[in-house]
């Protein structure tokens, strides 16, 4: 155990060295550029803000089952068969009935699996995308599993493009966005301090459409009526929609030059600026809505028609109000409402006091172990310590090799090691000691004192990576960054303590054989 | 030979006394409960830092009883200046919620203070955290259990899952009757205790095994106080040398840290000692002998 070849020491010494460049590299600008990673730090230390979005796609359920209607009436009526009675029941099942005959028919061409236009097939689900009963001559027609997953994928995809454009547009530093689960968006902004504006922002489905104002008072079956954004009126709004924010290209704050009143301007593609014309030239005298989630944000009566495809909205913005509107219709409608179901909100400064004490308490814990081995082994305590030293480097080292992230439970975990590291050299040099006893070759028992002592060495540390590991799986954020840092500690550990403490140790041993206490 | 200890003289009474602070903790947890944060409870928490020295607990509180937020705590977190407020929250799809809080509260106590952390958990991820908690621990103890039975004999496995149990129980006891609030972190210094404790068990076991294999006259009795006596001063000093570091996170580490550093202070302190009064015990109720491994190496 204790020979090392000169290959071996050069491969120790090299890999050291390289892991105690790549930390310093997180403290020391280096001009060569070899090596620029650098250590990421976490919301928890770097202040900044976290949300968990959850998709509501209720909405999205229904629309589906709204849009099936149509497909599953032309689909049957060409063959000649008549659905009748569609309703849809508690936002997910869509129920209709046939003519008592028809039903093994309608139930086949459900049922089909190849080309199913109405009921697609998954093959690699094995499953329909509905699920559905029959009663007599009722159908109930629900979305299966494997269709809900895929309505939710989608509409994930779509949500997290939005919100990436978003939160682009406000311009946050490195912001992270990432999918969770089907129907969850982590949205993760480094040096925010104050999410609110941004919360707004996601809050906001920003479905925009333009719709002509009908005289009147009573809701009918083609309109509806809604509230103005203010609460000030309600007015009955066609559902037709002549325009939606599909069309827009493009759309900015800016201000009226002859009311001085901020607005949002915009500017439409083709499609949208020909049908605006259209129906602005058709519908002079008449108020258009313009309506934004379901509120009417203006209602201005049109008094020319609109060719040229572009056009403003007032609506008692203030400066902020007419920013926010334009970027959320330039970044486009979410497929869904979101919800935001986890915040956590960090300070810069508590970030930089978390750092602080998270350092201090590093080097006080450091320093007591270092005394404290130093003191009860004298020089293979030194050697323990140097081991210790070289270890931590190799800890930090290979996490900013991987850009892991630091949080301050990570940090934590950098110092547990630091008291637990020293374990595995304990547990040695103690054995060496009691080796020592029954044989006189000094060499000898410190080579079975390595020996002997292997097996509890890895089974200790076993025990430590394997609570790592299932913290890795089932923690969240900071805790992750804790078992990560625990984790990558048992194996700088191990090697810091067979290699390096060893090869220490064999230096030392072998020089100094003739002495009569060595440990 | 050194002096060693008769660890084995105390067996009996440890275990009863382990018995009695087993019991007491169950219910405690049954009766009096766990004291959860807002990661698994749910609501919002403020940590508030005041420059204004007329800024106090009960003001705060006060302006707070005002704005119908439901059951609010209030309570210095560190330093004077500091503290953290805890309520459960109602509209949580208001995203102008905790700007209007803010300005409420300003309206009554003046701008003498700032937000330096805002947590707004969700009930459905509360309930999830709670949930993926409860396993990611569940997962751990059965990890240990198979990794023991697979490096010893089930009679090992099951000594050093009870020391495990009895870690775990015992520290949630005593976070259950001083109130002391479980969260993420709690979980993660949980999990983090089981790696521990089972570390200090596997090595006393280790030298049991070692033994039970040079001596076959020896009792388990007297052979596992031999085998603790052995690994005696490595299990002080990693002991040591593990509370050095965690005694620094306590006192220097900032407030957050000091939950997770406590819990892992109780459970360094249990584990020792369970390694050497619940496991070793187990194994002379159950009688291993030389025979227990000869049979598993005849296999």
């Amino acid at each position: 155990m204790l020979y090392f070849s000169k290959i071996r020491i050069i491969l120790i010494a090299t890999f050291t060295t390289i892991f105690v460049y790549i930390f310093l590299s997180n403290f020391i600008k280096f001009d060569d550029n070899v090596f620029n990673k650098k250590i990421n730090l976490g919301l928890d230390l770097q202040g900044g803000s976290y949300l968990l979005l959850e998709i509501d796609n209720t909405p999205v359920i229904t629309q589906k089952l709204q849009n099936t209607i149509p497909e599953l009436k032309k689909f049957f009526k060409e063959k000649k068969i008549n659905l009748r009675n569609f309703k849809i029941v508690d936002d997910e099942t869509l129920i209709f009935e046939t003519t008592p005959d028809k039903v093994n028919e309608v139930k086949d061409s459900l049922l089909k699996k190849e080309e199913n236009i109405i009921n697609e097939y998954y093959p690699k689900y094995r499953a329909h995308k509905f699920d559905f009963s029959v009663d007599q001559n009722l159908f109930k027609l629900n979305f299966s599993k494997y269709g809900l997953v895929e309505i939710k994928d989608s509409s994930q995809s779509q949500a997290l493009e939005t919100i990436r454009r978003r939160v682009d547009e406000i311009g946050t530093n490195e912001p992270n966005i990432l999918k969770r689960g089907n129907d969850r968006i982590v949205v993760e902004l480094p040096g925010l301090d104050d999410p609110s504006r941004i919360k707004n922002l996601l809050g906001k489905t920003a479905n925009l459409t333009f719709r002509f104002v009908i005289k009147g008072s009573e809701e009918t079956f083609g309109s509806e009526k809604l509230e103005f954004e203010d609460g000030s009126e309600e007015a009955i709004v066609s559902k037709r929609i002549i325009l939606s924010g599909d069309n827009l290209l493009d759309a900015q704050p800016s201000m009226d030059s002859e009311t001085s009143e901020t607005v949002v301007t915009f500017n439409l593609d083709r499609v949208g600026a020909k049908r605006f014309g259209k129906a602005t030239s058709t519908g002079i005298g008449k108020r258009l809505a313009i309506v934004l989630d379901g509120k009417i944000i203006s209602a201005p009566v049109i008094q020319d028609a609109i060719v040229s495809g572009s056009g403003q909205i007032s609506g008692g913005f203030t400066f902020q109000s007419a920013t926010d509107l334009a970027l959320l219709l330039r970044s486009g409608a979410l497929p869904a409402p979101l919800n935001i179901i986890e915040e956590r909100t960090v300070g810069p400064d508590l970030g930089q006091d978390s750092i602080n004490a998270g350092i201090m308490a590093l080097a006080i814990g450091f320093l007591l172990v270092i005394l404290f081995m130093f003191f009860k082994y004298r020089i293979f305590g030194l050697i323990a310590n140097i081991t210790l030293i070289l270890n931590l480097f190799l800890l930090v080292g290979i996490l900013t090799l991987f850009e892991a992230t630091l949080t301050l439970p990570g940090i934590a975990g950098i110092i547990l090691t630091v008291g637990m590291a020293v374990d595995a050299n304990v547990l040695i040099f103690e054995r060496i000691k009691e080796e020592k006893k029954g044989e006189k070759n000094q060499l000898i028992a410190f080579d079975s004192g390595y020996e002997k002592s292997k097996t509890a060495v890895i089974d200790a540390n076993i025990t430590t990576l394997i609570a790592a590991m299932i913290l890795f799986f089932m923690g969240s954020g900071p805790i992750k960054g804790f078992s990560v840092t625990l984790g990558v500690g048992i194996f700088t550990t191990l090697f810091s303590v067979y290699f390096i403490a060893r090869l220490l140790t064999s230096l030392y041993v072998t020089k100094n054989k003739h002495k009569e206490k060595l440990i | 030979m050194n002096k060693s200890v008769p660890f084995n003289k105390f067996y009996r009474l440890f275990n009863i006394i382990s018995s009695l602070l087993i019991v007491l903790s169950i219910v405690l947890l049954i009766f009096k409960g766990l004291n959860f944060g807002v990661d698994f409870k749910g609501g919002t928490l403020i940590e508030l830092r005041t420059t204004d020295k007329n800024i106090s607990v009960s003001n705060i509180r006060d302006s707070l009883n005002q704005l119908n937020l439901g059951d609010v705590s209030v309570k210095n977190f560190g330093s004077e200046q500091d503290y953290l407020i805890k309520f459960e929250k109602k509209d949580f799809n208001n995203p102008d919620f905790i700007s209007d809080l803010k300005n409420k509260l300003a309206s009554s106590l003046g701008n003498g203070f700032e937000f330096r952390r805002v947590e707004n958990v969700g009930p459905k991820v509360s309930s999830e955290l709670l949930k993926s908690g409860i396993i990611a621990i569940a997962l751990s103890l059965a990890a240990m259990l198979i990794y023991i039975w697979i490096r010893f004999e089930w009679q090992f496995s099951l000594g050093a899952i009870l020391a495990l149990f009895h870690d775990v129980l015992i520290t949630l006891g005593i976070f259950s009757l001083f109130g002391l609030e479980i969260n993420l972190s709690i979980v993660a210094a949980v999990l983090t205790i089981v790696g521990y404790s089972m570390n200090d068990t596997v090595v006393i076991f280790d030298r049991v095994r070692e033994n039970l294999k040079k001596y076959s006259d020896i009792k388990i009795f007297d052979l596992t106080n031999i085998s603790i006596n052995e690994t005696l001063s490595r299990t002080i000093i990693t002991s040591v040398t593990t509370l050095l570091a965690l005694f620094s996170i306590f006192l220097f580490g900032g407030e957050i840290l000091k939950g997770f550093s406590l819990a892992m202070i109780l459970g360094v302190f249990f584990g020792t000692y369970s390694s050497i009064y619940i496991a070793n015990p187990i194994l002379v109720f159950l009688q291993v002998s030389q025979k227990t491994i000869l049979k598993e190496e005849k296999d």
